[in-house]
């Protein structure tokens, strides 16, 4: 188990208070102006030593994502924007950061919008989430006030100004291009890449987008060296993660860990065990809804980290763990998924728009057993259809989680799915059939 | 994609009161000065608020003018976002989240819960025309399933009894204590805890 010590988050079940004061007790805002005189490449090349991915679900080297950024600002002023739109059915870290740790956010925004020159930080955060959010803003105005942030914030020499703006209520609006649009006052809808953001982003200037958590591990890896970082966890997939263990777990609960840590630890460690044994489990999502679950045989052994679960065809996205026992349909649980994917697609492009209705509508008779054998291969070919023919990642992130029950439980859908309408009912379903083949005189 | 349709009976005409001009002036600063646009999301908030929880298409044009946009391109936000309500629906809005990890922890009961006491159909007023519900996507608190939100605030670790009594106070009017509904403090485990003991036992 990581110890105590190595813990980013010290605050993460609030035993010592949110306020500037306490914070500063823990260490942050300590030497701020220290670290950004060591300069930008410093900075950038710290992250880049520490291996840092995005905590966002995507996982891509943070340390190189801040390199894309212009080295000279031109006419148009760069922007940061911070993602904090979680909405990930499984994920609830970055609510827990807004309302216990703000200020190893706003610090973290601060060196990061010195580290790709932003004078301009936007904080996106998801609509429910109004009264952490208000949280987050009596922390910044608190650090307007010790002139932590503003003009020449915290002594650095650098000015920035940090802006909350809420959404209302849309999923989509976690992918970062729907993200800048929603902030332009638009309808979250996606916009294709390239261009990127890091050249072309909120109101076409230059623009890093990052997620909550990462920006907030910041400040201390840079106070402990990017080695310190990097010897927790294994290489490429290093340091420390909050996993969110939810479901049929007798203690759910959010936990800060070691990357790499394995999966039956955290479940049997920390969230208590599954509900009626370990035996009774039935399978986990390990990173969110978007990614393919795991059945019980593997998850014996398997570790949590970006690579190693990407061998098990799924991935550790934001590394929400959904544990379902086996007292659950797991038809209907992912029937219910489908439908979360139906109810949040955008509607910009038509295989997910549709495809993500056809989805659900086929688990949801699937799990009432109403479904014929066909259907089931059927919906294989629906989630290909719609998997890497969409704008953003919407559509895998939608068509992966079926895929992944049809990859294990296949045989539990085939058991329940018997019926066969066309050859030994003989009903008449015109859209099933093509109605000159039935005509036996043509 | 969710369909959502603005309600039939709409009120003539709708303004800020001084209150939300002076709100919606602040937001519009924070903005850089050619893309008021970008205000248009907290305005609509703004706007729900003032108006007993839910925007009329006044307001929409209203903000439209008042942002210098399209009135179209203010309805085409405020329909695609589920956050704005687009008809009444009373002064405390119920919302109970079912996705999944809800789910599997008894989310159901919860709404077998809003049934008796609100109102049998979503979307529906209660009898005093004070309250509703609605089955909502994953509201972020994953760790405290089942849960709900009403209004701004979360109601978390609940079952249909303490459900039952939650909803038993906002329909005399009194607001109930948001937060773990199981004595839990935010998200540890409980009664497991095995990290940052020292800091759970330091004196403050």
């Amino acid at each position: 188990m990581l110890q105590d010590k190595d813990r980013i988050f010290q605050n993460l079940y609030n035993d010592l208070g949110s306020d500037l004061a306490s914070s500063q007790k823990r260490g942050d805002w300590m030497n701020t102006k220290e670290l950004t005189s060591k300069g930008r490449d410093w900075i950038i090349n710290e992250i880049k030593d520490s291996q840092l991915r995005g905590r966002g679900g995507a996982g891509f080297p943070t340390g190189l994502k801040w390199s894309f950024a212009p080295k000279e600002v031109g006419s148009r002023p760069h922007y940061l924007v911070i993602n904090g739109d979680e909405s990930e059915p499984g994920t609830c870290k970055d609510r827990d950061i807004l309302r216990f740790e703000p200020h190893k956010l706003i610090e973290g925004c601060l060196i990061t919008a010195y580290a790709v020159q932003a004078h301009v930080c936007y904080i996106y955060i998801r609509g429910e989430y109004f009264i952490d959010g208000q949280k987050l803003q009596a922390a910044i105005n608190e650090a307007y006030e010790k002139k932590l942030i503003g003009k020449n914030a915290a002594g650095t020499g650098w000015d920035l100004d940090i802006y909350i703006h809420y959404g209302a209520g849309a999923y989509i609006c976690g992918e970062e291009t729907a993200l800048l649009e929603s902030i332009e006052g638009k309808k979250g809808q996606p916009r294709l890449k390239p261009p990127f953001p890091a050249l072309i982003g909120l109101y076409g200037c230059p623009t890093i987008i990052n997620n909550v958590e990462t920006i907030a591990v910041v400040p201390t890896i840079l106070r402990r060296g990017g080695k310190w970082f990097a010897s927790l966890g294994r290489e490429k997939n290093t340091g420390t993660k909050i996993f969110c263990i939810s479901g049929n777990v007798n203690n759910p609960c959010n936990v800060e860990e070691e990357m790499n840590i394995p999966l039956k630890e955290l479940i049997e460690v920390h969230a208590g065990g599954v509900i009626g044994g370990w035996d009774n489990l039935q399978a986990v999502i390990p990173g969110g809804s978007s990614m393919p679950l795991i059945p019980k045989e593997k998850c014996e052994t398997l570790t949590m980290d970006f690579d190693s679960l990407v061998a098990e065809k799924s991935g550790l996205g934001t590394a929400g763990v959904v544990v379902i026992n086996k007292d659950q349909d797991i038809i209907k649980c992912m029937a219910r998924i489908a439908r979360f994917y139906k109810h949040e697609s955008c509607g910009q492009c038509t295989p997910c728009r549709e495809g993500s209705g056809w989805m659900w509508r086929m688990l949801e008779r699937m799990s009432k057993g109403e479904a014929s054998k066909e259907e089931i291969d059927m919906l294989g070919d629906v989630t290909k259809q719609i998997e890497g023919h969409t704008i953003c990642a919407f559509g895998e992130g939608s068509s992966w989680p079926v895929q992944g029950l049809l990859r294990h439980f296949k045989d539990e859908i085939k058991r329940r799915n018997k019926f066969d309408p066309i050859i030994k009912e003989n009903k008449n379903i015109p859209y099933l059939v093509d109605q000159h083949l039935l005509d036996k005189n043509a | 994609m969710s369909l959502r349709k603005p309600a039939k009976d709409q009120p003539n005409d709708f303004e800020f009161n001084s209150t939300s001009l002076e709100a919606a002036n602040k937001i519009i600063s924070n903005y850089p000065q050619d893309k008021q646009q970008s205000a248009v999301m907290a305005l609509l908030y703004i706007a729900q608020r003032q108006n007993n929880n839910w925007i009329p298409l006044a307001a929409m044009k209203y903000i439209a003018k008042l942002l210098n946009m399209p009135y179209i391109k203010v309805y085409e936000v405020a329909t695609f976002y589920s956050m704005y309500n687009l008809s009444p629906v009373g002064k405390y809005f119920v919302q109970v989240c079912t996705t999944t990890p809800c789910m599997i922890r008894g989310a159901n009961k919860l709404v077998e819960a809003c049934k008796e006491k609100i109102s049998e159909n979503e979307n529906e007023l209660s009898g005093d025309k004070s309250c509703s519900w609605m089955e909502v996507e994953c509201l972020g608190a994953c760790v405290n399933a089942p849960m709900m939100q009403i209004n701004d605030d979360y109601y978390e670790d609940l079952d249909k009894e303490k459900t039952l009594e939650i909803l038993d106070k906002i329909l005399k009017g009194e607001k109930p204590r948001p937060g773990s509904y199981r004595g839990r403090v935010n998200n540890e485990p409980e009664n497991n805890r095995k990290t940052l003991l020292d800091l759970k036992n330091a004196p403050r």
